[in-house]
This record gives structure tokens, sequence and C-alpha cells, in this order.
């Protein structure tokens, strides 16, 4: 790799270049939606525990004041997207299928949503420990799609030693350019909330990586950074799935995490640069997350765009506003790649929701094709796995073998196998089920 | 807004749009300008010989489908491919009833008892061809001159042989439509048997005798690069075997030059560059992994060389595609990635 490297510079020899579909929304400016009539706040946006209501029927809340506590380490807490009155806490949609516990705040239509939560702190004479629960607080979680709680990143495992904090800035999936705008309007909160980061940690040095379709954005982040030495900004050439953070460590770091390990087992932490901007806005005021960036786009809305949507927003208030068209056939929450379509309308904005596509396209039910091993799925995969023997596998339901003998489990499900298939095989969708199937004849063992 | 009628489908919601019967359509399209080609330097009873097969074999896969009550696979114009390739390895003056047979051997054991597209062990025309070169022996190493005289107008009187019986001679009708010296051999004979060299810079064009299809290299390669250059052929194989039969006839050359002829008259004669563009990289029975690719490419080019220089055949390409084949499941097995984040296994 050290002479491949040399020769070609920093980039993802695997995966796919995707057709990009970023032009319609990567020039406009970040806008905020007006505030819905009802908000739906799930307690549970992250993985790990729900947050428990602190909030009863009937309860006037403040905009930033927090309804929810959170559960344990591994939870974050909930703050009150808008002023308004608790209308109930009960069962919501989510973008899963499932109805998850939620609260349910109907907003004041006359109020100045002003946040008045959050008094000032000083980040620089506080302890790792101390940002740690500080940043718990603010009920941040992953904003790049995974929604996992950021402090508890920031913790680092007894024993380890992490000396690099890698900041994504890839945005490699379709259609999004949330981050992007991010990046471009915010650069300060994001180096400032890298240095949190940092900071926390233990790490002496930040690299921020962005994709090369994202130029103005680099420029941004190095001239908001100016001659500081800690943080360095790289430009990675444009493929998917770059921004999984696996790929980004081994493109930057030339490091690779173990299977089933954590990042901070080869020493890294990756944040995205959307929860860093957070960090870096919400700490010093000691305010919590209240809202996020949205790349509401697709063939399917006249009005495309970045929109800073309270959290809790309605997907169909949040369409409505982006004249949402009749020809709509399918809403994805997320990318392209790795989101998920929904099957209602009123499944809420949470934490991770990066984009909401519309697609008009009803998918013409594809010819399946038996598999001709052409290999493009072999030839592709950014975790170096032979899809097409799983595939096969899966269609004999022989499960345990794709796991023991063909790293099932290292699969994250990023759509390349199933994009180039000429065959149209759900790929992805067979690994799904058979790691389902895993995981239930594991539990009932 | 509509807000009924929504769709729930699984990610990726995105396809790159390449299908099956959409690359299976290109490699035709990629093979048009041979057929053309051999058209042009053999005649008519080429353009029948290509025709019948491609006939034949459609035929017998559309009748199988029908006898096992599945809807016809006709459509994914795979077959067409196998009768296409059966039709250009075969020697243009080839009877068309046996090319009936090989297409018939080629499809129905060949690809449709395996269980059709996908399944298929072995290229489906090289086993039609294999047959038909132990069934007819003599009628598959009779080949006829380039450019005969009046070939748009008659075809060779072997083309319409009837079943069965004895085929007619060839030596007087060669005698008499030739345009220079032509002893009824191809080049690679000619090398093997009597010692006499061919330039290979003429074999690159190819005005030679030998197999409908097999003559330009150019027109061969230049196909090959229109489907890797569509994503719908991966390059590693036919650049793995063409290296490899060079490097190793270039072994042979330095050694003895006078008994081995050199490299790129080994890569430019014969099957070779059609075998390793259009034979040897049927997906459905070569490897899929990258390092196997390269694995099973240099290792079919090896035994064509080994074949040619020191078996009793004048050619090995279809044998040594064979053995490819054959070795290409143990190939995968051996040669699975190495996932990221997982260390390195020893052994098998």
């Amino acid at each position: 790799m050290g002479v491949l490297e040399l020769i070609a510079g920093k980039r993802l020899w695997r995966g796919v270049h995707v057709p990009e579909f970023k032009d319609q929304t990567c020039h406009l400016p970040i806008r905020r939606l007006p505030f819905p009539p009802m908000l739906v706040v799930p307690l549970s946006q992250h993985t790990g525990k729900p947050a428990i209501p602190i909030v009863r029927e009937g309860q006037e809340v403040v905009r930033g004041e927090p309804i929810a506590e959170a559960d344990g380490f591994v939870s974050v807490p909930m703050h009150a997207p808008a002023t308004g009155r608790v209308e109930r806490i009960g069962l919501s949609p989510s973008a899963r299928g499932e109805l998850t516990q939620a609260i349910f705040i109907r907003s004041y239509a006359s109020s100045s949503q002003e946040v008045l939560y959050g008094s000032p702190q000083n980040i620089d004479e506080m302890t790792p420990e101390q940002i740690v629960l500080a940043v718990q607080a603010t009920g941040v979680v992953g904003l790049g799609g995974a929604a996992f709680p950021t402090h508890v990143k920031l913790r680092v495992p007894e024993g380890k030693k992490i000396d690099t904090v890698v900041v994504n800035g890839c945005e490699c999936e379709p259609y999004l350019t949330s981050d992007h705008r991010v990046m471009v309007e915010d650069p300060k909160a994001v180096l400032h909330g890298a240095r949190v980061a940092m900071k926390a940690i233990g790490a002496s040095r930040a690299i921020v990586g962005v994709e090369d379709n994202k130029m103005d954005a680099v420029e941004a982040l190095r001239k908001a950074n100016g001659t500081a030495t800690d943080i360095s900004i790289e430009a990675v050439p444009a493929k998917y799935p770059q921004g999984a953070e696996k790929m980004l460590i081994k493109v930057l770091l030339n490091r690779e995490i173990p299977s089933g390990g954590l990042p901070a087992d080869i020493g890294v932490g990756v944040f995205n640069v959307a929860t860093l901007a957070q960090i870096g806005e919400l700490l010093p005021r000691r305010q919590g997350l209240i809202e996020r960036v949205v790349t509401v786009t697709g063939p399917g809305v006249n009005k495309p765009g970045n929109y800073l949507v309270a959290l809790g927003a309605p997907v169909r208030w949040v369409l409505e506003q982006a004249e949402c068209t009749d020809k709509a056939t399918s809403v994805v929450l997320g990318g392209p790649m790795m989101g998920a379509s929904i099957g209602s309308f009123d499944v809420p904005v949470t934490k991770g929701v990066t984009g909401i596509l519309v697609l008009t396209n009803r998918e013409a039910t594809q010819r399946v094709f038996p598999c001709i091993h052409c290999a493009s799925c072999v030839t592709i995969c950014p975790m170096h796995l032979n899809p097409s023997q799983l595939g096969m596998l899966a269609r004999k339901e022989r499960y345990e073998e794709m796991a023991s003998e063909f790293h099932l489990n290292d699969c994250f499900e990023c759509g390349c196998c199933s994009y180039v298939c000429p065959s149209h095989i759900p790929l992805v969708q067979y690994f799904r089920v058979a790691k389902l199937a895993n995981r239930k004849a594991k539990a009932r063992a | 807004m509509n807000t009924t009628v929504i769709e729930v489908s699984t990610s990726p919601h995105l396809h790159s749009g390449q299908s099956v019967d959409v690359i299976m359509r290109n490699v035709i399209y990629a093979l048009l300008p041979v057929c053309a080609y051999s058209f042009w330097l053999f005649g008519l009873s080429a353009l029948l010989l290509i025709m019948t097969t491609t006939a034949a074999c459609i035929a017998t896969e559309h009748i199988i489908c029908r006898i096992s009550n599945k809807p016809t696979s006709v459509g994914d114009f795979s077959v067409a491919i196998t009768g296409v390739l059966l039709g250009l390895i075969l020697p243009p003056g080839f009877p068309l009833w046996m090319a009936v047979v090989g297409s018939f051997i080629a499809v129905a054991p060949g690809k449709m008892l395996f269980g059709g597209l996908g399944f298929n062990a072995f290229n489906p025309a090289l086993v039609g061809r294999a047959f038909l070169q132990a069934a007819f022996p003599v009628a598959i190493t009779s080949y006829t001159p380039a450019l005969a005289l009046h070939r748009f107008a008659e075809l060779i009187p072997s083309t319409l042989a009837v079943p069965l019986m004895k085929s007619p001679s060839l030596v007087d009708w060669i005698a008499r439509v030739r345009v220079d010296a032509f002893s009824g051999a191809t080049p690679l004979m000619l090398q093997k048997f009597e010692h006499v060299a061919t330039d290979p810079w003429s074999l690159l064009w190819g005005v030679r005798a030998g197999s409908a299809g097999e003559s330009s290299a150019i027109l061969i390669l230049l196909g090959g690069a229109y489907l890797v250059a569509r994503k719908m052929m991966d390059w590693r194989i036919p650049v793995a075997m063409l290296g490899g039969a060079f490097v190793f006839a270039s072994l042979f050359h330095l050694a003895r030059p006078d008994l081995y002829p050199g490299p790129w008259f080994v890569i430019f004669s014969g099957g070779l560059v059609l075998g390793a563009v259009f034979m040897a990289t049927d997906p459905v029975a070569s490897p899929v992994t990258p390092l196997g690719m390269w694995i099973y490419g240099i290792l079919m080019g090896l035994i064509t060389v080994l074949i040619r220089f020191l078996g009793g055949l004048a050619e090995g390409v279809m044998y040594a595609i064979l053995l490819g084949n054959a070795l290409s499941p143990l190939i995968d097995k051996m040669t699975q990635p190495r996932p990221y984040g997982v260390a390195k296994k020893v052994g098998l």
C-alpha cells in the first residue's frame, strides 16, 4: 500500500462511483423551516437505552428545556424542540416501521421560540470526564446517520490510547449535502468541536477528511483553521462508501479496525462534521440538541434545500414545506444507498436523519437473473468480502456458514454489491435476513 | 402531495443499470465485426455456419425450456453467444449437420443439464467443440484457404455434406479456388508439423486459414476493449492468459529458438486471442476473486503453450480453457480475499 499510495495518493481502492445528484441542493444555503403545530419527540432516537420522560401531559415546556433524561451512560437526554404544551406521551410510527414511545408537543404559534435555556461554561477549564458528561447533557449523537451517543466515544476505554481524531466530512451518499453546507457555512464550529473532542480523548491531532467534490468546504475549513497545525484538512477523491468510518480510517491513516472491533482499538476516534459542529455550538452555551440540518431533495420535491428542521417535525410537514409533488412514489430517510424508505408520512425527523429523499421512479420490477459469477460485487466490495458466494449461500439458507466461513458479520450493508449486480439480486437484503436469522438462532441457543 | 401510496423497499434505492441481458447483447455486438470479417475472409460458408450454430443453439435452449415447463430463457441472449462462438471456432467449411449436433451438445448437456445460465461448469461452446473434435476429427481439422475465389458465390463443398455419409474431398476444390500456395494447414500446423514460420505481424490482421472467427486478432481485441470499457467484462483474465502465454513461450523460445517459435507468433496464431477474450472470460465458468482470475488466466496461458509445444496437437487453447474451467471452483476456494480487519489466514 505504501508504494501505491505514493503513486496514486490517498484514495479508496474498492467501492463504486455512484452518480452524485448533489447539484440540486449543494449550493443552497441552510434555511430554517417554521415550527410545525405538532412535534413528535421519540424517546429513542439513538443507539442505546431510550431516554426517560421528565415531563407530564399538559405541562408547558420552553424551547431547549430538557424533557427526558438519559437512562444510564449509553443514552442521551431529549430537549424540547419548541415552546409549547406536552399533549401526550404515547406511541408514534418510526422509520424502522415499529411504533415507539414519543413525547407529543403542541407548539405555541405565538411564541418567539427563543432558546432561553443554558448557561455558559468554559471548556478550557474542564477535565476530559467533565467534557464527556457535558456532551452527554447536550443530547448530541452521531448526526451522520448512525445516531450513536457521541459522549460514549469521547470516553477512552481503559488501557486504550487514542492519538488521532478523524473528522468525517465525506458525505459520500448521493443526494445529501447537509454536511457540505455545515462545513461551508460554519467551519469554525466544526473545528471548535474537533478540538473539544481532541481534548476529551487526549488526541494530539485531528484530520478532517472531505471528498474532493466539495472543494469549497475544504477551502472554508482551511481558511477557518488558519495556520494551526493540530488539525489538517485533507481532500480525498470522491468514491462511495468512503464516509464509512472503516473506509475513511483506511484511506487517511492506512489502519484497519479489527473485525468486530472499534476505532478506539487502533487509536482513532471518528466523528461526523455536523456532530462536531453541534458540539462546538452547544457546549459553550450548555444547550441541548433541538434541531438539525436536513437535506430535503430528490425528483419528487419542487423546493429542495438544506433545511434547519426542529427535531420531531413530522416528515409530512417537512415535505409540505418543500412542496412534495404527486409523483412521489417512495420517501427515503438518509441517502439512497443506505437509507430506509418509510411506510408512513407521520414518522418524525430524528437526530439521525441526514436527509429526506423523495423518489418518483416507481422501481419497475426488475427481472432477477441467476448469478452469472461476473465478479463485479467481489471486485468492488469495500470490505473485501465475497458477496457472490454469500448470496448463493443465502439462497440455500446456509446462514451459519455465511457467518463462520465468509465473514457475513463484517458486512456493513453499504449496498455496493446490490448496486452493481447485473442480475439484480437483492444481495444486501439477503444479508440482512441472514444476520437476523443468525441472531435469532443465537438467542434461542 | 400524494399521501396515500408510497412504496417501501430496502436499500440501496439506486442501481447501476447494468443488466445481464444487456451485457450479453453487447457481447454479441462485440462479436459482430469478427463475424463480418469471417464472412469476408471465407465467404458464404462461414456465414451459413455461424447462422446455423446460432439458430441451433437458440432452438435447443428454447425447446428444453418448453419441455421442462419453464419460461424460455433465450431472452437473456447468453445462448446466442454460445451459438455465435461455436460457429466462430469451427473450420469455415465445417459440415452444417455436424454443427447442429455440436450446438445441441453445447447447449443440452453443456449448459441446460447443469441448470442453465449461471450454473454451467464449462464454457458451453467449448463443450460442443470438444465433442465435435472427438466425434469428427477429420472434419474439424479440414481447413480451407482464406480469400478463396468465388467465395461469395459458392459454398465450400463440405458445408452441405449429407449426414453420416463420406464428406466430399476438399483437395480438388482447394486447388481450384486458392489464390496462393495453400496446403490445407493453418499457420500453427505449418509451424508445428512442417516447420514453416509465419510472420506474426501478418497474423495480427489475419488473412490466414483457420477457424471461422479466430483470424483477426485486431478485431477480437477491439471487441474485448469495447466490453471492458463498458464494464461488461473483466480485463484481468484476457491480460493474464495472453501475458502468461507470452512469458512461457518466451522462456521456451529463449531456451531453444530453433525448436520453438517466438512469443508473438504464439499469441497471434490459432485461437488464443479469441479464446482469451471471448471464451475464457465466460464469467460463469471462471473464478470470481481478482487473484483467482490472474491465476486462472496465467494457468491457461501456460497450458496452451505446453500443449502446442510439447503435446501432439497443433492447438491447445480449447483444452486449456476447459481445464481452467474445471479448476476455477478450486481456484476460487484457494483465493478467497482477506476481508478488511481480518487477520490473514494461513493455509487453505
